[in-house]
């Protein structure tokens, strides 16, 4: 299978993401005025190396089938290597079960689930679900609604200027709450939540705990029994994998005695016209025929990802962020301003910035006429941009695939929208 | 799109004209861009005749939606309402300078403060007593 040259242990840094980029066919082909495609926006969708891509094909083109239900041979080869893709997410995540790991969409969709069905059976008037200020839209939208349904409230961990937690009044936020439900990694200011301590205090809180992991999983080691959270969630696009797959882990006790989220085929076990009986977990939660190519195509990027070893994805992008910053903190007496933790420990490879009187915006059009791709906006997190006084931010993130060239790339750009700004 | 940020839209986005409010505006409109978070919000004196007597707007947003609004502004006093609700977005692109080149995505920037314009004009006009 392996049509991507790499040998393990790893060579050298250099020649690694020479062999990397080898493997990412979009990384090769420039953009429609003839630069190198310079991708910074990871956080938002990652590129697909060409492993990936072809699983897709070899499944549509060899092994076809709607699975759990033909006894012909195709479905029977389509049902195993849906079902063996849920494996390998279950071993790259360490759950104890695949039963536990139930295809959603996407790290929203799976939020949704544990709203809808986790959360109106458990949750009252008088509960309290904790977040952070630094929660994506994704994981506070369906919260809200959850709230605004049950009477529960909503209550927040606050953040510093430099987008950290504040963890003083923990305790205090955490009495009466039912929920607890953080971003693993800020997809806005790129901070690494303090889980350690916060899950220890929210379970002793007898509270249950939701990850969104969508902004760590790619990045870093997961084990998801270690980090002693209840759920957890994530995207197949931002890890290397297609769009329209994800995942929600749930410890199999909570949900097996939640009620399903969606109803139809394959979720069912016996059904007359005037009732059913619902199947068995994970399926339980899978209504429909679902993203069987996508799924399949996930467990190939993940045993990419394997491959290549997430221990070194997390040193790279360290290095690369370290290097970055330092870099850019030169452009600080021309105007330019980082908004997020300075300090390596507390953060990933995501940087948020501002420069001068340039809004991001205009920025990310002038970058992108040098085939450099950054975010511009609110990045989904309105409530922290409009606490921070910021309207919008720039953002660059890193991945496996990104080396200095690519930083060096976006320093001269940035070089130029300031001529072109006339800031000095 | 580096060329579209000459001096003229700089000179605009950093000394917007017709920028701030009225004291007793005849209609007010306010819209956003979500995808950038452009804001913008228009505010009109309109006359006995049906034209703009005066013309302030206020908002944040990228160099385009601010320039494109400012620039908009300036020809506003002394038109038909009736006129502006039928501006043709040309005349936009070209008091910019940037043509049909323009990105899909920038174009919403650099149409915005026309959207709101027009959305303030046809609301007054919807206010207008029926001719008989």
């Amino acid at each position: 299978m392996s049509s991507y040259a790499l040998s393990s242990p790893l060579a050298s840094a250099n020649n690694t993401v020479d062999l990397i980029r080898s493997n990412f066919p979009i990384l090769h082909k420039p953009t429609s005025n003839g630069k190198r495609l310079v991708y910074l926006d990871s956080a938002a969708s990652s590129q697909k190396p060409q492993v990936v891509i072809d699983r897709l094909v070899r499944y549509y083109s060899e092994e076809n089938a709607n699975i759990h239900r033909g006894v012909y041979e195709l479905a029977e080869r389509a049902t195993q290597a849906f079902e063996d893709a849920r494996e390998t997410l279950r071993r790259f995540i360490n759950a104890a079960s695949s039963a536990e790991v139930i295809w959603t969409r996407n790290t929203t969709e799976a939020i949704n689930l544990v709203a809808s069905s986790w959360g109106r059976h458990n949750l009252k008037a008088g509960d309290a679900i904790l977040l952070s200020a630094l929660e994506h839209h994704s994981n506070l939208v369906p919260w809200q609604v959850l709230a605004a349904e049950t009477g529960a409230e909503l209550r927040f961990i606050p953040v510093t200027r430099e987008g950290r937690h504040v963890l003083d009044n923990l305790d205090q936020l955490l009495n009466g709450a039912k929920l607890v439900a953080l971003t693993q990694v800020s997809n806005t200011f790129g901070t690494i939540t303090p889980l350690d301590q916060i899950v220890q205090h929210a379970k002793a809180a007898g509270a249950v705990v939701l990850i969104d992991g969508a902004q760590s999983l790619p990045h870093m080691r997961v084990d998801v029994q270690a980090l002693g959270v209840d759920f957890f969630t994530a995207s197949a696009h931002k890890m290397c994998g297609p769009t329209g797959i994800g995942f929600l882990w749930g410890k199999r006790a909570l949900l097996e005695a939640m009620p399903p989220y969606m109803t139809g085929g394959d979720m069912i076990s016996k059904v007359t016209y005037t009732e059913s009986t619902y199947n068995e977990l994970p399926w339980k939660f899978e209504a429909g025929t679902s993203n069987i190519a996508d799924a399949i195509a996930f467990g190939t990027a993940i045993e990419y990802l394997e491959h290549i070893g997430m221990d070194w994805i997390t040193q790279h992008e360290q290095e690369l962020t370290r290097y970055a910053l330092d870099r850019l903190f030169a452009l600080e007496p021309r105007g330019l301003n980082i908004i997020g933790p300075t300090d390596m420990q507390a953060r990933g490879g995501v940087i948020s910035f501002t420069f001068a009187d340039i809004h991001p915006h205009d920025l990310a059009s002038l970058l992108s006429t040098d085939g450099v791709c950054i975010r511009a906006g609110h990045h989904c997190t309105m409530p922290l941009m409009h606490q921070m006084s910021l309207t919008a931010t720039a953002r660059a993130s890193f991945y496996l695939y990104n080396d200095r060239d690519d930083v060096d790339v976006l320093l001269e750009s940035l070089e130029k929208a300031a001529r072109i700004f006339k800031i000095r | 799109m580096d060329d579209f940020y000459r001096e003229h839209i700089l000179d605009h986005y950093r000394n917007p004209r017709n920028f701030g409010h009225l004291d007793t505006p005849t209609v007010t409109f306010e819209d956003r861009n979500p995808l950038c978070g452009d804001e913008i919000r228009i505010e009109l004196l309109v006359d006995d005749t049906g034209c703009v007597a005066d013309v302030r707007f206020s908002g944040k947003g990228c160099a385009i939606s601010q320039a494109a609004t400012s620039m908009l502004t300036e020809s506003l006093r002394g038109q038909k309402l009736t006129d502006i609700a039928v501006l043709p977005k040309e005349q936009i692109l070209d008091d910019l300078g940037v043509g049909m080149g323009i990105t899909p995505a920038r174009m919403k920037c650099a149409l915005l403060g026309l959207k709101v314009v027009k959305s303030a004009v046809l609301g007054e006009i919807a206010r207008w007593p029926d001719e008989e």
